[in-house]
């Protein structure tokens, strides 16, 4: 098994040259990522939007990140991806712009959850 | 087959913790299965890779008659196969360029990351990030030269940008020392990378035919 790489340089190109393999490289860096990916396909599976529209939306989150991060410094692709998924949602109105911070502010409350920045 | 492992990995801190409260808000409205999220983890996260773009490579370099088919029209070519488009359409429009010596092609998505998963699986973290987004458009050789591949300047370089309906897939050129190789033997050797065109395919090591 290689190692993994890690992945604190910003430009770390080239480095990993992957043989094609059946059975799981790393695709997501953290399991949230890989949870906030399954849920954006299970709903446009559902029929809640199509993929194009999921897109567009990512698109202009991804468009408005860089506007802000010129030097590109601290760019994490899934961020973009759940903030893109949420404004979709928000947008269809599946839920009022509020209810996630209420629900992550319930969450972070849990007794065992010692929330860290 | 339990899914209830949200909270035993490590304390979740803020994209995560965010996730697991979208994820808790969808479920209440009804709007998810956790099964069916988890199905989509695996299909991705797994079972899906680079194989299949080894695959259609494999074919093209062997059968002539295969290749032209695939480069006038990827979709079919790949549907073949057997390989056809997952949530999304990324293989609505597939188009295979054919990399060659006059000629170094490749891909990138500007906007974001669209990319044919259904033959590379998900993408990179590095095809994300911002720096090869804005970057291999511009400087292209001076891009590929860190990934260690030197283009030479009398060779034309094209950035096919997968921002609009289409999805590319670089057709690297059959390394030497590969003649007799069987579809399974010539599929080792070709790794994700050369069918985004930042890497060749490297010539077999050691006595292989």
């Amino acid at each position: 098994m290689a190692s993994q790489k890690s992945s604190d340089a910003r430009l770390q190109l080239g480095t990993e040259v992957a043989p094609p393999t059946e059975n799981g490289e790393l695709v997501f860096e953290a399991p949230w990522e890989a949870r906030i990916f399954a849920m954006a396909h299970h709903l446009c599976d559902a029929g809640l939007y199509s993929w194009d529209d999921f897109r567009d939306a990512l698109i202009a989150e991804i468009a408005q990140w860089d506007a802000a991060h010129p030097a590109g410094e601290g760019y994490v692709y899934y961020e973009r991806f759940q903030a893109a998924l949420e404004a979709l949602l928000v947008n269809r109105g599946l839920f009022a712009a509020g209810a996630l911070e209420a629900e992550t502010a319930k969450l972070a409350a849990r007794p065992h959850g010692h929330d860290h920045p | 087959m339990s899914h209830d492992h949200d909270h035993d990995h490590e304390t979740p801190s803020g994209p995560a913790l965010r996730a697991e409260a979208l994820e808790a808000l969808l479920l209440e409205k009804g709007l998810l299965d956790p099964a069916e999220v988890d199905t989509v983890i695996a299909n991705y996260g797994e079972r899906v890779g680079p194989l299949n773009g080894a695959r259609v490579v494999a074919r093209a370099w062997t059968d002539e008659a295969y290749r032209q088919r695939l480069l006038a029209d990827g979709t079919a070519a790949a549907a073949e196969l057997g390989i056809v488009g997952g949530p999304g359409g990324q293989m609505e429009r597939l188009v295979v360029v054919e990399n060659g010596p006059a000629v170094h092609n490749v891909v990138v998505c500007t906007l974001c990351s669209c990319y044919p998963w259904a033959l590379l699986g998900l993408p990179p973290r590095w095809y994300k990030d911002p720096a090869y987004r804005s970057r291999v458009v511009r400087e292209p050789r001076a891009v590929l030269r860190e990934f260690g591949l030197e283009v030479p300047a009398e060779k034309a370089l094209k950035v096919w940008d997968s921002s609009a309906e289409v999805r590319y897939l670089v057709l690297p050129e059959r390394p030497e020392g590969t003649q007799g190789f069987s579809e399974e033997q010539l599929m080792a050797l070709v790794p994700r990378e050369a069918m985004i065109g930042v890497a060749l395919v490297s010539e077999p090591q050691g006595e292989a035919a």
